[in-house]
């Protein structure tokens, strides 16, 4: 008997799933099947996906920008004006790419905040945070080095002022500014290192570390599962991904798509006047993500704010995944019912410390007999440092906090002070860098 | 006895090829360090600040004009060269950088209170380019004034004094 050809279709029962699955070059490298447990979208709010659909989106929108951009002083400015009025719907490609990127930093910064607090970095997990974090770096400086391309004044300073940052670092300030920029000042050279990093560096590093990353995430048996629940022993319910998982995360990113649309749509990318070196704009202000580290100069002598906080920050970070703690368990909301009330008790500490540090700081500037180094240097921060060793101790002694939920604390403190800072430099500084209502 | 030399010989040779395995997957291995050393190197050097011809500050002399072209107490923005010439009181000269010292922004001239403000962090300073007010770390850079046959000459190109 001869068998019938079988026509394309979609898999129909799980064996067909499968087979699907692991032959098809774009889905061979998920899982086939994952825990019914983990389809709970607040398990992890969809936040990695998610960013993964705007690098896709941004990669794909740059692609098109290259094709008319001019990384040239001369021509820069002027190709996006011609893109933006000649083009058709080069307007709308510009503003998806600017909104793409805007929103994908807030969304790498919840989606650390979501595994930091689902206890993802735990064995085995401990590496895919520092690949993680590499990313988020990348995205910074993917963010930053695409800011100053349209070369308008907007531009042009916030990079001015934010390449001469790095010049307050000791010993190297100088070399390192200088190559950062290609010379002593932004100049043409700047624009094509900036160019080049931010279409072909960068770019080519996310694709690395993001295949890293997933790896890593299938080599670790998949997301972070939450405990389960109490009494519930029987086996945990595996479903097909298809179409469990891939229908979500289809809706997900198809709203996700229709929500930068619309912005693209409504608001426009900026773009100022022609950048003109012998005008600084009044304020000059570095981009919003870097806002926060703006602030801490402002507070802070700049060997503290440029150097040594980001230093231990990133420190913190970095062995994070390695601190000794008094369990590994991962997959559990804030550790605990009592680590959920030490972070919430931490958030309030940082919000009242942070806005008494600046507050202190517009109070305190008169009296400058002190060295700022001093004043602005050691004082703050040796302050600050002690409150937290104290608090630390404070929650072991008083509430008997393992070391789980002081580090949680600790977290909790640092992520919310930076986004006091962050959302002060950004509404709350204008004319001359002074506080003011926006 | 011949066995035991043998089995001698047996264990002395795989422990031989072992470390002359090792040694050589060493030499390897510092071989790929150093290329991956050079590497790095060049792409460095393609980082190299380099002179353009667009980029002045890489150090141009400047020709401001004649000596009697700037009236004593006044001071001429240059925005090739990027400077603020000011002429003293006492008919001398002074170049100063347009650059705050802070963080790079322009300062701009006030001739009615003679003061340079910054628009970027509010930084002041005095006509001489002295810190009146923070957050500028220290004074405005000087450039080296020439004055040939009374043509007031400014090399952008010197080291800031």
């Amino acid at each position: 008997m001869k068998r019938e050809p079988e026509l394309p279709h979609l898999p129909r029962d799980n064996q067909e799933r499968e087979r699907f699955i692991a032959g098809n070059l774009i889905f061979h490298f998920r899982p086939r099947t994952i825990p019914k447990r983990v389809l709970r979208f607040t398990h992890t709010w969809g936040l990695g996906g998610m960013s993964l659909v705007l690098v896709l989106v941004l990669f794909l929108s740059g692609i098109m920008l290259k094709f008319v951009y001019e990384p040239f002083p001369g021509g820069a400015y002027d190709s996006i004006v011609a893109l933006q009025d000649e083009i058709l719907f080069g307007r709308l490609i510009r503003n998806i790419h600017h909104w793409s990127a805007n929103i994908l930093v807030l969304m790498v910064f919840l989606h650390m905040l979501r595994v930091f607090f689902s206890k993802g970095f735990q064995p085995p997990r401990q590496f895919n945070w520092l690949i993680g974090l590499l990313l988020f770096t990348g995205c910074l400086a993917a963010n930053f080095t695409g800011y100053l391309l349209p070369w308008d004044q907007l531009a042009y300073w916030a990079i001015t002022i934010c390449t001469a940052m790095l010049e307050y670092v000791p010993l190297i300030g100088n070399w390192l500014s200088e190559t950062v920029r290609g010379g002593a000042e932004i100049g043409s050279t700047s624009l094509l290192v900036f160019y080049t990093l931010h279409t072909a560096i960068f770019p080519g590093c996310f694709i690395v570390l993001l295949s890293f990353h997933f790896w890593r995430i299938r080599k670790a048996g998949g997301i972070v599962l939450p405990p389960p629940d109490e009494g519930k022993t029987e086996t945990e319910l595996e479903v097909s991904i298809i179409p469990n998982l891939l229908l979500r995360e289809l809706v997900v990113a198809l709203i996700l798509v229709a929500f930068i649309m619309l912005l693209a749509v409504i608001f426009d990318a900026p773009l100022g006047d022609r950048a003109n070196p012998g005008l600084s704009p009044n304020p000059a202000k570095a981009p919003w993500y870097f806002a926060g580290i703006q602030e801490l100069l402002l507070l802070l002598h700049p060997l503290f704010a440029i150097l040594l906080v980001p230093l231990f920050v990133a420190g913190f970070l970095v062995f994070l995944p390695y601190f000794k703690y008094d369990s590994e368990e991962s997959g559990k909301r804030f550790h605990s019912r009592r680590g959920r009330k030490m972070a919430v008790v931490s958030l309030l500490i940082a919000v009242v410390a942070t806005i008494g540090g600046i507050l202190a700081n517009e109070a305190l500037t008169q009296a400058t007999t002190v060295p700022g180094i001093i004043s602005n240097g050691f004082i703050p921060v040796i302050l600050v440092l002690v409150g937290i060793v104290v608090y630390g101790k404070l929650l072991k002694k008083r509430f008997g906090a393992s070391n789980n939920e002081i580090v949680q604390a600790y977290f909790v403190l640092l992520v919310v002070s930076y986004v006091i800072l962050t959302l002060t430099g950004v509404w709350l500084r204008g004319e001359g860098m002074a506080l003011a209502w926006p | 006895m011949e066995s035991t030399d043998k089995n001698q010989k047996a264990a002395a040779a795989p422990a031989d090829k072992m470390s002359r395995a090792s040694f050589l997957t060493k030499i390897w291995t510092g071989l790929g360090l150093v290329a991956i050393a050079e590497f790095c190197w060049v792409f460095l050097t393609f980082l190299k600040p380099r002179e353009t011809r667009t980029n002045l500050s890489s150090g141009e002399v400047v020709v401001a004009g004649p000596v009697e072209e700037f009236a004593l107490n006044s001071v001429t923005a240059f925005s090739r060269g990027r400077f603020y010439l000011s002429r003293l009181e006492n008919g001398g000269f002074q170049a100063l950088s347009r650059k705050c010292t802070h963080l790079g922004c322009t300062v701009v001239w006030n001739a009615e209170t003679r003061r340079f403000d910054c628009p970027c962090h509010s930084s002041a300073f005095d006509s001489r380019g002295n810190v009146i007010s923070p957050p500028a770390p220290r004074g405005l850079d000087c450039f080296l004034v020439t004055i040939e046959n009374q043509i007031v000459k400014v090399d952008t190109g010197s080291s800031p004094a």
